[in-house]
């Protein structure tokens, strides 16, 4: 689990983060939604420790992120898998190595394993005969997915996803979904993920904190997201004609 | 940066296989370009000589020791390490730099990995191998004005022979080398970090590269004045 205790961050006079206090719960796919400039991805950054916060706690499994040494960092980072927005695949590798990396980096594998491990994983993200490309072979989607694979490869304890979906295209997107939250449940992880994309919310946000200047303006789950009246919250949402076309289809009991 | 550089060592395997892949990248993919820039240069420097020899009191082993004395104390180390900043300098900050807009220094960050040893340590350990690229330019620098000098029939063989052995000093070549392992340094750190620490998109990489190329050619040229004033 990971527990934030009031989180502040600024840049300059402009605070982006204002007091965040948050639950991620071990096991289940936990959702930062919020428009863009809420303050979702700089939260994140804190999370990992790109960012230092101005204050506020950041504790992994009862343990406090700023009072952990060099070597427990390192140690809690080895148990950290992050799908980056753009992918951040490493160009200079293949898919193949790009996937093995961590294993290659924090375990005594052979070569051998390491690749068994590694087309393990690219085919549960139906990925086959990819394996010598290079990352700009291959599409968005497909880098999505070898970036979704280099992150659980080493199976972490924590896994992070800054909008997992976004440019994809809605099929892709789904499988994209469903793969992370499968893997969540699957392997017990803490998973925090970041999005804007309702669908996304709809279909996996098991805990979902919506953001809004700097501070979590509402918290639920994706049950309870269409039911609440909480005015940003409904604002976001039904900022969608599909969406508004929907509530006012359940409003009259279709 | 450079505390950082050495700090939180990346596991020694990895690191070996990078050392070996920057000595290719950085050393030995520069020999061609540089091995045909001192061929010619050298070839040039003998037949510029040989122009300006009018007196006949002024013997033509000169031209021999004029090549010598130029390669080895200034085009050499200086001259081929500017072209260096242009070549290698421009690839480590482009490359660092697109690794940095595309968020892959965040995915080492967020690994545990320390991306500056990562990244930066095994190009300085590969330019610990630039004095041995100097060496053979020196050779083909030297070979090219021979070779301008014998087949122009500026001088004969012998002649230009003596004059690369004419009042050679040994500590010459030491100096040449102690400047190359300090431009070396300059051309492995200077552009990473000029890499490492930029902001923003595609443009800025190229803005980098530039930036990185002049302050690179300005340190070299700053530190071939203070070494030579200080070891000469």
């Amino acid at each position: 689990m990971i527990e934030v205790k009031g989180l502040h961050k600024s840049f300059g006079d402009e605070t982006i983060l204002d007091g965040i206090d948050a639950k991620f719960i071990r096991g289940k796919t936990n959702m930062i939604i919020g428009s863009s400039g809420s303050g979702k991805s700089v939260f994140l950054k804190n999370m990992l420790g790109l960012f230092k916060p101005d204050s506020g706690e950041i504790i992994y499994d009862g343990e406090l992120l700023s009072e952990m040494d060099g070597d427990r960092q390192k140690e809690l980072r080895e148990n950290m898998g992050m799908l980056f927005q753009h992918s951040a695949l490493f160009d200079s590798m293949t898919v193949e190595e790009n996937v093995m990396f961590p294993l290659r980096m924090f375990t005594k594998m052979r070569r051998r394993e390491r690749q068994e491990r590694a087309n393990d994983i690219l085919e549960r993200v139906n990925l086959v005969n990819l394996n010598t490309k290079m990352p700009s072979e291959i599409s968005g989607g497909q880098q999505k997915r070898v970036a979704l694979a280099r992150a659980v490869v080493n199976k972490p304890k924590f896994l992070f996803c800054d909008e997992p979906n976004s440019g994809l295209d809605p099929k892709t997107a789904t499988i994209i979904d469903n793969l992370i939250q499968e893997l969540t449940h699957e392997a017990d992880i803490t998973t925090v993920i970041i999005s804007h994309d309702m669908n996304s919310v709809l279909e996996i946000g098991e805990t979902i904190l919506f953001l809004k200047d700097g501070i979590i303006a509402w918290e639920g789950t994706n049950k309870e997201i269409f039911k609440t009246e909480n005015e940003a919250v409904t604002d976001f949402v039904y900022s969608s004609e599909l969406f508004r076309k929907v509530r006012i289809a359940q409003n009259k009991g279709l | 940066m450079l505390f950082e550089v050495f700090k939180r060592p990346t596991k020694g395997i990895v690191l070996k296989e990078l050392i070996l892949k920057e000595i290719n990248d950085l050393i030995i993919g520069s020999l061609g370009i540089t091995a045909f820039i001192a061929l010619f240069m050298g070839a040039v420097v003998a037949l510029q000589t040989s122009l300006n020899l009018d007196n006949p009191l002024i013997p033509k082993s000169l031209i021999g020791f004029a090549v010598r004395q130029s390669i080895i104390l200034e085009f050499a180390p200086t001259i081929i390490s500017i072209i260096m900043a242009g070549k290698v300098g421009s690839y480590i900050t482009s490359s660092i730099g697109s690794m940095n807009v595309t968020e892959q220094i965040d995915a080492l960050k967020v690994m545990g990995i320390n991306p500056l040893n990562y990244l930066v340590f095994p190009k300085v350990i590969a330019m610990l191998f630039y004095p041995f690229l100097i060496a053979i330019i020196m050779f083909v620098g030297i070979l090219g004005g021979f070779l301008a000098a014998v087949y122009g029939n500026l001088v004969s063989a012998q002649d230009f022979i003596i004059g690369i052995q004419d009042n050679f000093v040994p500590y010459q070549v030491l100096y040449a080398f102690i400047k190359t392992m300090v431009f070396g340094m300059i051309l492995a750190t200077l552009p990473s970090y000029h890499g490492y620490y930029m902001k923003g998109g595609a443009l800025e990489v190229g803005q980098a590269s530039t930036t990185s190329f002049v302050w690179t050619c300005v340190t070299i040229i700053v530190a071939n004045y203070i070494l030579t004033t200080i070891l000469l």
